[in-house]
């Protein structure tokens, strides 16, 4: 880092300008939802959930690469940052969510009515 | 000295310690780790919120119906724009920082200052607005009808659209005052009551033969639930709340037991209970992170005003700080989708 001292000024507003597009196409999608993506389900959610997740990852990695200046650092330091937290987060939900769909299933299909 | 900056290593002294392996100085290195753990925690919260939303799948609430609220625009449903314009702000306070540390590799004073500044203003706007949407949040707009079963009812009007409790409940003769401390013996006291009684509504109901009933469940459109003599036959849509017949409307009503208006740790008129927790909880801790920030921000942008850094030949503090301001927006772009998007 300390050895370049080109001002990155540029790239900065192009990502601003980037994030700001992806978050108005969001806001956009979030209040019209539209049916052909609403109601069309593909691997267990609708399309326009799959496009929000995609997009939330899409400016998380700018925020990280860009403004958080990853790209910058070296390889290793990059590895150790974002492979445990990856690998964390997707065993974590992967358990959770399972799980909760379980009890959905239960209390759906069973007796059992209990609110907590 | 040397454990806050980064310089270069030219003695190549393995075993000697003052390596830098990653290439980066010992507080930097630390500032990553410590951006790692706090991103784990709240990945446990938001698998948390997952989690809970799985469970509850059919009657969570719908977050376009929920946060609906903008500045001077009273009584018009604007769905996520003041969510949006808050997006924006922390995102532009993000760019101003990173500004700001680009200014300080070129050791230029001023422009650090002046970034750091809008950056602290950003972050003070953020907080302020995330308040003014837990005091919406607080105090509800519609309210809503608890049964015995636990399950929460909510108001409309024959066309499909939401009416209020003061809308249409009548005012009866009270005999039931709120017990406060000046009333009580020994600290007794209790919390607020409802604008309305459970009998008001219900009478308010029957005088009103309009209204009808909407339940939590979201709506789904298949053969059992068309021929559900319990539904709506004509205002249901699809992925939206269940709305009822009169008939069956009269029927649930019947077993109502509380008033809920607003938002609260135990209760909160927008639907499942554990919705306001997770609200409360999330969007709290985030903004005790923005408002962190915010002061770890304005100890830095003294120390620049200072000169401190301009001694040190150094702007890596600011360095530092944008990290983890830049993981605050980066948790909110998170916490923004799970919460008012999907």
């Amino acid at each position: 880092m300390s050895d370049v001292h080109v001002s990155n000024t540029k790239r900065i507003w192009f990502v601003f300008g980037l994030l700001s597009v992806v978050t108005t196409v969001e806001v956009f999608l979030g209040i019209i939802k539209p049916e052909s993506l609403h109601l069309t389900h593909f691997l267990g959610m609708n399309l326009l959930n799959w496009i929000f997740y995609i997009l939330t990852i899409f400016k998380a990695y700018y925020i990280v690469w860009a403004f958080m200046h990853m790209e910058g650092e070296k390889s290793i330091l990059r590895k150790v940052v974002v492979v445990p937290v990856i690998f964390l987060v997707i065993y974590l939900l992967f358990i959770l969510l399972t799980e909760a769909d379980y009890i959905f299933e239960v209390f759906k299909n069973s007796t059992i009515k209990w609110n907590f | 000295m040397g454990s806050t900056v980064t310089t270069a290593n030219s003695e190549e002294n393995t075993w000697g310690g003052g390596n830098e392996p990653m290439g980066a100085s010992y507080g930097k290195l630390m500032m990553w780790f410590f951006i790692v753990s706090d991103a784990l925690t709240f990945s446990g919260f938001l698998a948390a919120y997952g989690f809970s939303r799985f469970k509850f799948i059919e009657t969570w609430p719908l977050a376009d119906e929920v946060f609906t609220h903008f500045p001077f625009l009273h009584g018009v449903s604007a769905p996520m724009y003041y969510v949006a314009l808050m997006t924006f702000i922390l995102i532009f306070s993000s760019v101003t920082m990173v500004l700001a540390v680009d200014a300080g590799h070129h050791l230029n004073k001023a422009k650090v200052t002046f970034y750091m500044f809008l950056t602290i203003i950003g972050g003070l706007i953020f907080v302020g607005s995330q308040a003014w949407e837990w005091s919406n949040f607080i105090r509800g707009e519609y309210g809503a009808i608890e049964t015995k079963g636990g399950s929460l009812l909510q108001f409309v009007d024959n066309t499909g659209h939401r009416v209020k409790l003061s809308d249409f409940a009548v005012s009866l003769p009270k005999e039931r005052e709120q017990l406060t401390k000046s009333k009580g013996k020994w600290f007794m006291e209790e919390g607020t009551l409802p604008t309305y009684t459970v009998a008001e509504v219900q009478a308010g109901f029957k005088a009103h033969p309009e209204l009808l009933i909407r339940t939590e469940v979201i709506y789904e459109d298949n053969a059992t639930t068309k021929a559900d003599p319990k539904n709506n036959p004509t205002l249901n849509k699809i992925k939206h709340k269940t709305i009822l017949t009169r008939a069956e409307s009269e029927h649930r009503l019947a077993n109502a037991t509380v008033v809920v208006e607003g938002a609260n740790l135990i209760r909160n008129e927008y639907g499942s209970k554990l919705f306001a927790d997770f609200f409360f909880f999330i969007t709290g801790f985030h903004g005790f992170h923005v408002f962190s920030g915010v002061i770890i921000n304005i100890i830095i942008f003294f120390n620049v005003l200072l000169g401190t850094y301009e001694k040190r030949r150094s702007y890596e503090m600011v360095e530092k700080v944008g990290l983890y301001w830049h993981f605050v927006d980066l948790v909110w772009v998170f916490v923004f989708t799970v919460f008012y998007l999907v």
